[in-house]
């Protein structure tokens, strides 16, 4: 038994070394993990970068089987989806496990961007490692976009229709700009098949690639931790960081064990709850008036963008004028990039920050939760004044940051990781 | 827990739990509620039953299957031959009508919509209170008008069973207006149903058309218990593994 | 970190308890994504038996219908076909149908219900082509002493009129008769054969 056993082991270290002779196998496997040395004093906020990938992966794997039953013309597809809810077996599991990881993709995400704003994961080293992730975080909101007008509703449609209206707002090239993107003069068969293409191959295939540069960013600079303190400044006789342990086992089998209870949430969607249908919405995750085949000529009584998409269009529709808002839609999103540049504060962690930044972010969540409800609700005058205020609430965040935190009244910050 | 951690539950406690309350505070039309009841069988058969009678004439249900629905229901291919098919279809196909967009645009000025996901999109509150708020009204094609739908398309297909049901707002003796409520619907001409038989009959068909929204709904949940359940198993399993190594990590 | 006082079985035991359960967990999530690619309620619709109309198919001749989306053959055999048929049981590989599929009812001489009608599946056992109609007199016939029957363009496999393979082809087995019977002497029903003993 024991000598069988032995045998085994043997010829798999003989197929190992056999590989490692020719691919860097070992190399990579110690890199990456078994000698990535991350600080022990990672806490709840250092899931999500793993929940994303887990996201990410489901995304890709149920994308696949989706498409082999999907049709992505304008006369098929809404009853191609209905035909994978109905008639394929266990087709509406695969279809809510993709629907409702779009949902979480965004949860795992925007959770995993407040950990950096907390913790000042953005600054300096890791500016590249925060703009490779923004880069994911900007095309996942395109491939989330074309995602949703694939099952061709009236949300579907509509949503694609506004949303590719706002580049019709641009100057000068608006106009024409829209026009390809559409590749009709109004959102059709062209643009959904299209928008399918995109969904399917270009943005996947590029997500892919960012996350690869991104997880090479982070192994390069190393990890950032709760107390934003540079664990390699400190190393022993060995030249491992004291405040390092591992990547594996420790955090492989602190985030399987995340990624257990993550799934117990995510899986507890898709089995009572896929629609999200939280009182005073359609449907957060499927909205109602989805089901409705999309019909150019008629639009839903009430229409928002899903949940992920509201602070903006919320920002959106505050600015009372159409290239205002447009530009400042735009900025919203994109003066995230800016962070590492516009934080003055020596300190990453917002343990050891002074006031002014703890009330700074307090404000910008909120600014940002509340912005998100109304960009959900119909627009009444109380609801746009509102939204401008916190609007600029919003930008002063950003605008404002590089003045209140240098002159912040930061704590001192200590040699070692706290726990 | 750490108290990171608890901290950081609270905050997404508090998302979870604030964004539908002040959601729910600016909710919107006034509907009656209906409570779906899908471990009803019979009320599902007797709705499925209704439906095939009254509705399938001229709505199609082009994404349900009579096989499906028997499967599902408990109703012998036998039965769906003789009783809700009505044509030439087999019992595999979907629910189809031989009414195309020119025709129902002829008879009702709009093609009667696929009934298929109606329950998905409009939600069984809507539904079950169009079904009860037809009332008389001569000005209108079918001489009927509904309190859900302004100016609907559709004839009362079910006055039969209800009656006919006259809106009187006259009453307000002060002159005002107001805005048409359920309880200004006054039963005229009774129907071959009580007015507690008509509201059974409405809720079988609510909830036969939420469970042809979405057929798997009925075991969906069931399958759900196990799955959490084995969830709960590899998480406690995680978790003591978890424990163990990090005994290392001082 | 100190490795001292590690409980190494403990670790194993919890190792090997993690991969089982996550194992089996993975095994049951694989099982929709298998079962998603087998046919789904429509195919199966679309699969369904069909009634087939054969007054109108004379003597000699043969009609093609489609069920489950392969070709189905009914042939109507003269008493001329019949006798070649039994005229080729020594040169027929498996002249009593033993290693070949068929619904017992069609486990006979002629692989029929009625001798009269032949109801096969027009795919090759061999890799799946659908084999020709060649009939006795025609000019270039697939094998010498030719009494009709069916040739594959893909490998050249023949068959009699009763869908029986020849010796020395690549084709295994004869050709498959589908589930079928008469609701009528003139209504066939195809892929359905309830209450047929």
């Amino acid at each position: 038994m024991a000598n069988s056993d032995n045998q085994v082991i043997n010829a798999l270290v003989g197929l190992r070394d056999w590989v490692d002779d020719r691919f860097p196998l070992m190399q990579n496997w110690n890199e990456h993990l078994a000698k990535y040395y991350a600080p022990k004093n990672f806490n709840f906020w250092y899931f999500f970068g793993a929940f994303a990938l887990l996201v990410f992966v489901i995304q890709i794997v149920t994308g696949i089987w989706l498409t082999m039953n999907y049709k992505p013309s304008a006369a098929e597809a809404f009853a191609s989806v209905e035909y994978i809810m109905r008639d394929v077996s266990w087709g509406w599991f695969i279809r809510y496990m993709h629907s409702t990881g779009a949902s979480a993709f965004f949860v795992v995400i925007y959770l995993h961007m407040f950990r950096a704003l907390l913790y000042g994961s953005y600054k300096k080293p890791r500016e590249l490692l925060w703009l490779s992730g923004m880069a994911i975080y900007l095309l996942l909101m395109g491939e989330a976009f074309f995602g949703y007008l694939l099952p061709w509703g009236q949300m579907s449609y509509w949503g694609a229709q506004v949303i590719i209206s706002l580049f019709g707002a641009l100057p000068i090239v608006g106009e024409e700009l829209a026009l390809w993107i559409r590749g009709d003069f109004v959102v059709s068969d062209v643009t959904l098949n299209r928008f399918f293409s995109l969904h399917v191959i270009a943005f996947p295939f590029l997500i892919a690639a960012l996350v690869g540069v991104h997880i090479l960013a982070l192994h390069e600079v190393g990890s950032n931790n709760p107390d934003g303190i540079e664990i390699k400044k400190n190393k022993n006789a060995e030249g491992i960081p004291v405040d390092g342990i591992p990547f594996h086992p420790y955090y492989t089998v602190k985030d399987i064990w995340g990624a257990s209870v993550f799934m117990i949430f995510f899986f507890a969607v898709i089995f009572f709850a896929p629609e999200m249908k939280v009182p005073g919405t359609q449907g957060l995750f499927l909205e109602g008036a989805n089901f409705i085949p999309a019909d150019p000529l008629k639009t839903p009584e009430h229409i928002a963008p899903v949940w992920y998409f509201t602070p903006f269009y919320a920002i959106l529709r505050a600015v009372p004028s159409q290239l205002g808002g447009v530009i400042a839609m735009g900025l919203a999103v994109s003066l995230f990039l800016l962070l590492p540049w516009l934080d003055r504060s020596p300190v990453k962690s917002v343990r050891y920050r002074g006031t002014n930044y703890k009330i700074a972010l307090t404000l910008f969540i909120i600014s940002f939760l509340i912005l998100g409800w109304l960009g959900l609700q119909v627009a009444t005058p109380l609801y746009t004044w509102m939204a401008r205020i916190f609007t600029v609430v919003y930008f002063l965040f950003f605008f404002l940051m590089p003045f209140y935190t240098a002159v912040d009244s930061d704590k001192e910050v200590p040699e070692r990781v706290t726990s | 827990m750490s108290k990171t951690m608890k901290r950081a539950l609270y905050f997404i406690l508090t998302l979870t739990l604030v964004t539908p309350v002040t959601a729910f505070a600016a909710g919107g039309a006034q509907l009656m509620h209906m409570d779906v009841d899908l471990s009803d069988r019979e009320s599902l058969q007797r709705g499925a039953r209704t439906f095939a009678n009254y509705c399938l004439s001229c709505h199609a249900a082009s994404y349900m299957r009579y096989n499906r629905m028997g499967e599902d229901l408990g109703i012998a291919d036998s039965v769906l031959n003789e009783n809700f098919i009505f044509g030439d279809a087999k019992v595999g196909d979907t629910m189809t009508v031989p009414i195309d967009k020119a025709a129902g645009e002829r008879y009702w000025g709009v093609l009667p919509p696929d009934l298929s996901v109606i329950a998905r999109s409009r939600g069984p509150d809507y539904l079950y209170t169009y079904f009860k708020t037809f009332y008389v009204d001569d000005s209108r094609p079918f001489g009927v008008n509904n309190l859900v739908v302004k100016n609907v398309s559709m004839p009362h297909v079910l006055w039969s069973m209800q009656g006919m049901q006259r809106l009187d707002v006259s009453d307000h003796k002060d002159g005002t207006h107001h805005a048409p409520t359920y309880a200004d619907l006054q039963l005229i001409s009774p129907g071959t149903q009580s007015e507690e038989e008509y509201d059974q009959t409405i809720k079988d068909l609510v909830n036969y058309l939420v469970y042809m929204g979405e057929p798997v709904k009925l075991y969906r949940s069931k399958i759900g218990i196990w799955v959490m359940l084995y969830l709960f198993i590899f998480a406690a399993v995680a978790y003591l593994l978890k424990k163990e190594y990090w005994r290392d990590v001082h | 970190m100190e490795n001292s006082n590690i409980d190494k079985s403990r670790r194993r035991f919890l190792t090997a308890a993690a991969t089982v359960v996550g194992g089996a967990g993975a095994a049951a999530a694989a099982v929709p994504f298998v079962a998603t690619m087998t046919p789904s309620a429509k195919t199966k619709a679309i699969g369904a038996p069909i009634e087939v109309d054969i007054s109108q198919l004379r003597p000699g001749e043969r009609m093609i219908e489609q069920w489950r989306g392969k070709p189905v053959w009914i042939l109507r055999r003269t008493e001329e076909m019949l006798s070649g048929i039994s005229s080729q049981n020594d040169v027929v590989s498996d002249p009593e149908s033993d290693k070949s599929g068929q619904p017992d009812y069609a486990k006979n001489e002629f692989r029929a219900i009625e001798d009269e009608y032949l109801v096969v599946i027009g795919i090759c056992t061999h890799l799946g082509c659908s084999p020709n109609y060649v009939e006795s007199d025609a000019e270039n016939p697939p094998a010498a002493d030719w009494q009709g029957g069916f040739f594959c363009p893909c490998h050249g496999s023949r068959f009699d009129l009763a869908g029986r393979v020849y010796k020395g082809v690549p084709a295994p087995t004869n050709l498959v008769v589908p589930p079928y019977k008469f609701v009528s002497p003139s209504r066939l029903v195809i892929g359905d054969d309830s209450g047929v003993a």
